[in-house]
């Protein structure tokens, strides 16, 4: 009995000395369980392509769900992220098919998908800063705006890009790795650094956990709430970049539809709180990822996909009311 | 002993591994006023928690009516006639008074809610407490001790045998105070027991006949009140004897290092004008609501000046904002630490440092000068924690504002406004900080100090200016700075005399 006991303690000490935050504990332990669970459940699951591919797949979400937490962490929301990606990638895909040159082509479209990402970024923030709209609606109405003007603009129709090297990006590999999957854990790394290690990092989570406190500091709060927005759009003008590229086209109706709430799933179940005021980024990574493997699973073992939607839900369920135990 | 309601059987309370609260063995009979003193960190709230049943015990048994519960919830807590006013309060800022007042046992009439019974009870209520507060009002609109008014309110409409006061007079002014002290006795009258928990050791003699006496967590004595004064009280709870509270006075230099003319706020305050020197530590007294923290406030660029003009070291100054000040090397401590003064879910380091985050980066924030920086106040300040990474949520009152006070500090300002900078501080580290405070005065540092409490003002200030209705009443220094000249000039019973010279 005391020997049990003294061990789960030095494991517990253990885990508490490794530098991790205590909140990316539970999802990670998750996703460990999950793995081991998965790779007895199929034999195709340890597959290198199959591994591959759920990494490609989560990198689309996952890159926006990084973006989606800093919204979050600043008492925010974003809804109007998956809308948003279509309408980049179509206004992407108009740039590159404008421009001559291939290369300088894929240069300047690229540079227009992250500029325009964070211009629409900075429309969401200045509605809610300045306007003063709750965040929620503020983006439910941009979410509806987006994409009404990504079907207009193509007439519904999908835009295929003629440039011959823009599907290489995102379609590409790198050390035997998908470029997307690189692109993600690169901006995992710069967002765990922005928000850690940053002055802007902790400020925002002042405002998000006290907008009063943060206006007794001294911190500019309006500004603060407006650069979480626009990094949200920057990251939905990468993930854009990297999902037309693959496709080498974008279909205005299907892209990025239901995003949102793949990229809010991914925040929550990495232990970030909705009300706002603290998260993590690697806490946002491993929800992606846990999301991306229940769905592979499902996949692999012939699970109807009309039952995906309740397995997806009944994890996000779990994962909130583990939060809340801890929080007690 | 069949009239002793409740009963506690070796009471104690651990957090994870730390234990705060040990060995509670106490009758509390029905009306007498038991007073619970002990530092910071001694583990009286969390006693007062485990009472009303917002925490439960780890440990020991509370019995009431020969029944003995291992644990209590609030709900039955209330439902057993227990009633706490918690130090922090516990009000829903987007509804008015009444339903605030009877929030969880709101009123009903066929199952409907009966807002007009609410609202008059509520209106007799608050008369009862000489408060004259509409009950429509919504919370977010009022002050502190309007807002307690509202939880003694609270309390009032149940009909409680156990009412629990977390240091209820911290936010009151001497005048509020007497209000509150004739409920409390009423209270007693009717039967209730009072437990009460007050920094200020001139209150506990007044009001307590009992004491309970705790320190880290352990009970080291129960007695009688009225065989000790204050300084006893003191060394028993301090475990060491005290001398000379408040430092000797300084020499204020000659040099002006704020200088504010003509401040002015549209509906708070009037045509404000003072110098602070450098090297003074002026007072601004007034009663709750007169307009002391506005004018702080004001010069923060926290409110929207109407009129007025700032120099600060003999330039002018355009302050818009916090940040603006901060950068002017002038800093604002709130009175309102849960409010408007520190980041509940950050650790002690991330609030100490909020304010002067820039000297922490190098390319990136360096979290091991954060964390020296933070061990260097915790030891300077004594402050309890389980550790520099606990959220500061969980530190005692006095400890937070203790943070509070180290995150001001960082940026080194050169001229400090202090708002009720005391507030829910143990006698022991009052001294310290008192002593901090001249300190900072003698360095050459100005420093301006609000306060509600007239025995700090008089033993800490050079000079003394005496705010009412948003106007400065009254300027008063040296032998002027008493008791009696304070109170006449703050009531409005005296007016303003040509420049010094005593009516
Ligand atoms: N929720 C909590 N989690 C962990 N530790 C806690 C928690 N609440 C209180 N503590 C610790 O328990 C100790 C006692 O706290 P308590 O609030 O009872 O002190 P107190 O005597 O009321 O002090 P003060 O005079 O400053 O109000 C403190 O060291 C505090 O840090
Ligand atoms: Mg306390």
């Amino acid at each position: 009995m005391t020997a049990t006991q003294t061990f789960s303690q030095r494991l517990v000490n253990a885990v508490r000395r490794l530098p991790l935050d205590m909140t990316i504990v539970a999802p990670l332990l998750a996703l460990i369980v999950l793995l081991i669970a998965s790779s007895l459940a199929s034999e195709y699951f340890l597959n290198t392509r199959n591994l591959t591919n759920i990494l490609r797949q989560v990198s689309y979400t996952g890159i926006i769900a990084i973006g989606v937490t800093f919204v979050i962490i600043g008492g925010g929301i974003d809804l109007s992220v998956g809308s948003m990606v279509a309408l980049v990638g179509v206004l992407l895909l108009f740039v590159l098919n404008a421009v001559g040159d291939p290369v300088l082509a894929v240069m300047v479209g690229m540079s227009a998908a992250l500029v325009v990402g964070a211009l629409f970024g900075l429309v969401n923030g200045l509605l809610v800063t300045r306007g003063r709209i709750a965040a929620f609606i503020a983006t439910l109405a941009t979410m509806s705006i987006y994409r009404s003007l990504a079907l207009y603009l193509t007439d519904a129709g999908e835009v295929v890009s003629n440039n011959d090297i823009f599907p290489d990006i995102g379609g590409g590999y790198w050390l035997g790795i998908p470029i997307p999957v690189w692109a993600f854990f690169a901006l995992a790394l710069v967002g765990h650094v922005l928000l850690f290690h940053t002055p802007y990092g902790r400020h925002l989570c002042a405002v998000g956990s006290n907008e009063q406190v943060a206006r007794y500091s001294g911190i500019r709060v309006r500004t603060v709430v407006l650069l979480s927005f626009i990094i949200a759009g920057v990251c939905v003008g990468l993930a854009a970049i990297m999902l037309s590229s693959r496709l080498n086209s974008i279909s205005p109706s299907d892209a990025g539809v239901l995003y949102e709430l793949d990229a809010i799933a991914a925040v929550v179940i990495g232990g970030t709180s909705l009300a706002g005021g603290r998260g993590s980024i690697w806490g946002t990574v491993i929800g992606a990822l846990i999301l991306g493997i229940i769905n592979n699973m499902l996949n692999l073992l012939g699970v109807s996909p009309y039952l995906q939607g309740l397995v997806k839900g009944a994890v996000i369920l779990i994962a909130v009311l583990m939060q809340y135990k801890r929080s007690q | 002993m069949t009239d002793a309601p409740i009963r506690l059987h070796g009471l104690g309370k651990r957090f994870g591994p730390v234990t705060v609260l040990r060995d509670i063995n106490l009758d509390i009979h029905p009306g007498e006023v038991l007073g619970i003193l002990g530092e910071n960190g001694a583990g009286k709230s969390t006693l007062l928690k485990l009472i009303s049943g917002v925490y439960q015990p780890s440990v020991g048994q509370i019995e009431i009516d020969g029944r003995r519960y291992d644990r209590l919830d609030p709900i039955r807590a209330r439902q057993l006639g227990i009633a706490m006013i918690p130090q922090e309060f516990n009000l829903v800022p987007t509804l008015s008074v009444y339903e605030n007042v009877y929030l969880g046992q709101e009123l009903r009439r066929k199952g409907w809610l009966n807002h007009k019974q609410m609202r008059e009870e509520t209106a007799r209520v608050l008369a009862s407490l000489d408060c004259d507060l509409d009950p429509r009002a919504p919370i977010a609109a009022l002050s502190v001790a309007e807002k307690q008014m509202v939880e003694v309110a609270r309390v009032l409409v149940n009909d409680a045998r156990v009412v629990i006061l977390d240091e209820p007079t911290t936010v009151l002014t001497d005048r509020e105070v007497e209000v509150l002290f004739k409920v409390v006795r009423a209270l007693q009258k009717r039967g209730v027991a009072v437990l009460f928990i007050s920094h200020k050791l001139k209150e506990v003699k007044n009001l307590c006949q009992r004491l309970l006496i705790l320190r880290d967590g352990s009970p080291v004595e129960l007695c009688d009140t009225a065989n000790l004064d204050e300084e006893a009280m003191a060394r028993k709870m301090v475990g060491r004897e005290l001398s000379q509270v408040y430092p000797d006075k300084g020499q204020p230099q000659t040099e002006v290092a704020l200088s504010v003319a003509g401040l002015s706020v549209a509906g708070q305050i009037d045509d404000v004008s003072f110098d602070l020197r450098r090297g003074e530590i002026l007072g601004l007294s007034g009663l709750v609501g007169s307009g002391r923290t506005e004018i702080a406030e004001a010069i923060m660029g926290l409110r929207q000046r109407s009129a007025g003009a700032i120099h600060m070291n003999g330039k002018a100054c355009d302050i818009r904002s916090p940040s603006d000040a901060h950068q002017q090397g002038l800093a604002y401590l709130s009175e309102d630490r849960q409010g408007r003064g520190l980041v509940m879910n950050f650790n002690l380091i991330e609030n100490m440092t909020l304010l002067s985050l820039q000297r922490y980066v190098t390319g990136l924030i360096s979290h091991r000068r954060e964390r020296e920086r933070a061990e260097h106040y915790q030891q300077a300040f004594n402050i309890r924690a389980a550790s520099l990474k606990s959220p500061v949520g969980q530190l005692s009152g006095g400890n937070q504002q203790k943070v509070y006070l180290a995150k001001l500090l960082d940026i080194e300002p050169s001229i400090l406004m202090l708002d009720e900078p005391t507030r829910g501080i143990d006698v022991g580290t009052k001294r310290e900080i008192y002593r901090l405070i001249r300190q900072l005065a003698d360095e050459g540092r100005a420093v301006l100090v609000i306060s509600s409490e007239l025995e700090e003002i008089i033993g800490l200030c050079d000079r003394v200016l005496v705010v009412r209705e948003g106007r400065i009443a009254a300027e008063l220094s040296d032998a002027q700075i008493n008791e009696e000249d304070i109170m006449l000039y703050a009531a409005g019973a005296r007016e303003r005399t040509p420049a010094g010279v005593h009516s």
